[in-house]
């Protein structure tokens, strides 16, 4: 295998669509797992790695490469779905371990286990830390790559992540990029239900937060693939002494599967029934239509 | 002190481990780039730190007082291939980024190395600045490596031994002007994991571990004087624990354990656990802090009122010895 490289927003669309079945399945054969969040980042998950990540599966220790950290840990069946659609895996192996002693795939996702996977997460706001710690060491060897930090809206409430933001500001870390699945729900609460984000609340509102600590954020609609290409290929250049950039992707939790977008919290952790699975099938690719449609 | 064939006699020199060990990690900088060193609010202007820093931006820094962001970054670097040293107040290294060493260092497995300074109750300034509970805590971490040099110069040993040492370690030493265990001029072998046994003893052997081994020496030499023969042992790491030590030292029947720390989950704790598992009985009696946030005051105050003193230590000795 070489680089894993889609060139066209269609390409990735297409490939949203497959890994959105993928996510589907695994909720019909194994059950409970971490859906909603999954789908809401399933779009910018497959632009990053299937295109800017520049992801090679033959050489996963390359020293100058572009990392991906899912801080948000509890979604790690995105990754292994992503991990196991590039030939990593069989997603059989996937359906039928998952969770279970002494194979790969735990509930959330350990770098020990799964290749491909680079730090061990699941306990909320550690990501961006991470990031700036490999940000640090990148720049000691000048190597201009680029670590990606996909984070949840719910995620952004631990105090944690700000130490780490205001902190990459300072050290103009421009090679980290927070992508924050703004999907407006946690576990319990529906945005501005509970936390309110700045004075406009929201993802603008955390968009201004991000601009109040020195980053470049921007918000984007999250559902178009179009608009996270472009704003992934015009990433500023990395320097080591620029600002660090955050991209706010609005969202909705279940993105892709009707169903589920309308009951948010309710589809946080859940599994699916023969017809559960059916209806999402349809679902999807009635989606997954309509946003080609959009794109050709 | 006929027994005694090393430790020192009289008073020993006084020496900060906390300083030591900064000298001597910025000194290893220079001479091998995969080393970095972080803390927290702690750079000084003007010192050689400072310098450091100006120097290797990104394998000396301060990130602030941000103690769960420097955990995390340490784990970070300790990822791409870098061993970091992480300074700072062991409570918030070890309390409020306890997530952290938890997720980042431990369950992720870096040879990140953690220092936690002003160990127990050497920083004078009250419960929220003392750390009574690493042993506990970090002895029930898995991957966990955990150690608390006596001296300066042991300090220094153990820097160097971790830098061939897999796995995270967390490295407790008090605030700085300890007395010296070990003269200068002695020259002993230092394996992490490995007790030293400074004198052994028929009557009753003393486990020690971090402050508590000079004062213990102190002790034992009194009750040399009154015709006991008294053991003691440094046990400078307590994670893993040095099992042919504590068998050993039950031989005589009677230990004691001397810790800067909370007597719950501690060495004390932690010996008898270690007798238990290995089915032998010695009568065990623990000297620390009896489970409770302790009193206001430095430690020249601190330890003689719970014990833990020259003293304190000889006279919990004595009661055991005339059973």
């Amino acid at each position: 295998m070489a680089k894993i490289l889609l060139n066209s927003t269609k390409e990735l669309v297409e490939k949203a669509g497959k890994i959105r079945k993928d996510l589907a399945l695994s909720a019909r054969r194994i059950g409970n797992v971490h859906i909603g969040g999954p789908f809401s980042a399933c779009d910018a998950a497959v632009a990053i790695y299937y295109k800017y990540l520049e992801f090679d599966p033959d050489n996963l220790q390359a020293p100058d490469r572009n990392i991906f950290i899912l801080s948000k840990g509890h979604n790690g069946i995105l990754l292994y779905t992503i991990l196991c659609d590039m030939g990593l895996y069989d997603l059989d192996l996937l359906l039928n371990t998952y969770n279970t002693i002494g194979n790969h795939f735990g509930a959330h996702p350990n770098h020990k286990r799964v290749k491909g996977i680079e730090v061990s997460t699941g306990s909320l706001g550690h990501g961006l830390s991470w990031g700036v710690g490999m940000s640090h060491a990148y720049r000691e060897q000048n190597i201009n790559s680029r670590i990606f930090v996909m984070l949840g809206d719910g995620e952004m409430e631990e105090g944690s992540n700000w130490e780490a933001i205001v902190y990459a500001a300072s050290k103009k870390m421009d090679n980290l990029i927070a992508v924050v699945d703004f999907n407006h729900a946690s576990a319990s609460f529906e945005c501005n239900e509970n936390i309110r984000w700045g004075e406009k609340g929201g993802p603008e509102g955390m968009a201004n937060c991000f601009d109040a600590f020195g980053w470049n954020a921007i918000v984007i609609d999250g559902a178009n693939m179009q608009e996270i290409d472009t704003t992934l290929a015009n990433l500023p250049k990395v320097s080591h002494n620029g600002k660090p950039t955050a991209i706010i992707c609005n969202t909705v939790k279940g993105q892709g599967c009707k169903f589920m977008s309308e009951r948010p919290t309710a589809w946080h952790i859940g599994g699916f029934d023969d017809d559960k699975l059916q209806q999402a099938i349809a679902e999807i690719e009635e989606y997954t239509n309509q946003r080609l449609a959009e794109v050709e | 002190m006929g027994g005694f064939t090393f430790c020192t006699g009289d008073m020993g020199a006084m020496m900060s481990a906390k300083g030591t060990i900064t000298g001597a990690i910025l000194d290893l900088i220079e001479t091998n780039p995969k080393i970095c060193y972080i803390n927290a609010d702690g750079t000084g202007k003007g010192n050689p730190l400072a310098d450091a820093t100006q120097k290797h931006p990104n394998r000396v820094f301060d990130v602030g007082i941000q103690e769960m962001n420097m955990v995390t970054v340490a784990a970070g670097m300790a990822k791409m291939g870098y061993m970091p040293f992480v300074q700072t107040f062991g409570p918030f290294l070890c309390v409020r980024a306890l997530d952290q060493v938890h997720n980042d260092v431990c369950y992720n497995d870096y040879p990140v190395r953690l220092i936690g300074t002003h160990a127990g109750t050497s920083s004078g300034y009250g419960p929220t600045h003392n750390t009574i509970i690493e042993f506990a805590v970090m002895n029930a971490l898995p991957n966990m490596t955990m150690v608390a040099p006596c001296d300066a110069r042991q300090a220094i040993k153990l820097i160097n031994a971790s830098l061939t040492y897999s796995g995270p370690i967390y490295i407790r030493v008090p605030r700085g002007e300890e007395a010296t265990v070990y003269p200068a001029d002695f020259e002993y072998t230092y394996e992490i994991g490995k007790a030293i046994e400074i004198k052994e003893g028929k009557d009753l052997t003393i486990i020690a571990t971090g402050v508590g081994v000079y004062p213990s020496v102190k002790a034992a030499q009194a009750l040399e004087l009154q015709g006991y023969d008294v053991g003691v042992i440094d046990m400078h790491t307590i994670k893993p624990i040095d099992v042919d030590a504590v068998v050993k030292a039950a031989k005589c029947g009677k230990i004691l354990t001397v810790e800067d720390h909370n007597i719950k989950g501690g060495l004390g704790s932690i010996v008898s656990d270690t007798l238990h598992e290995c089915g032998i009985y010695a009568q065990v009696k623990k000297i620390g802090i009896p489970d409770e946030f302790v009193e206001f005051g430095y430690p020249e105050e601190i330890y003689p009122h719970y014990g833990m003193d020259e003293n304190g230590i000889a006279k919990t000795a004595l009661k055991m010895l005339q059973k």
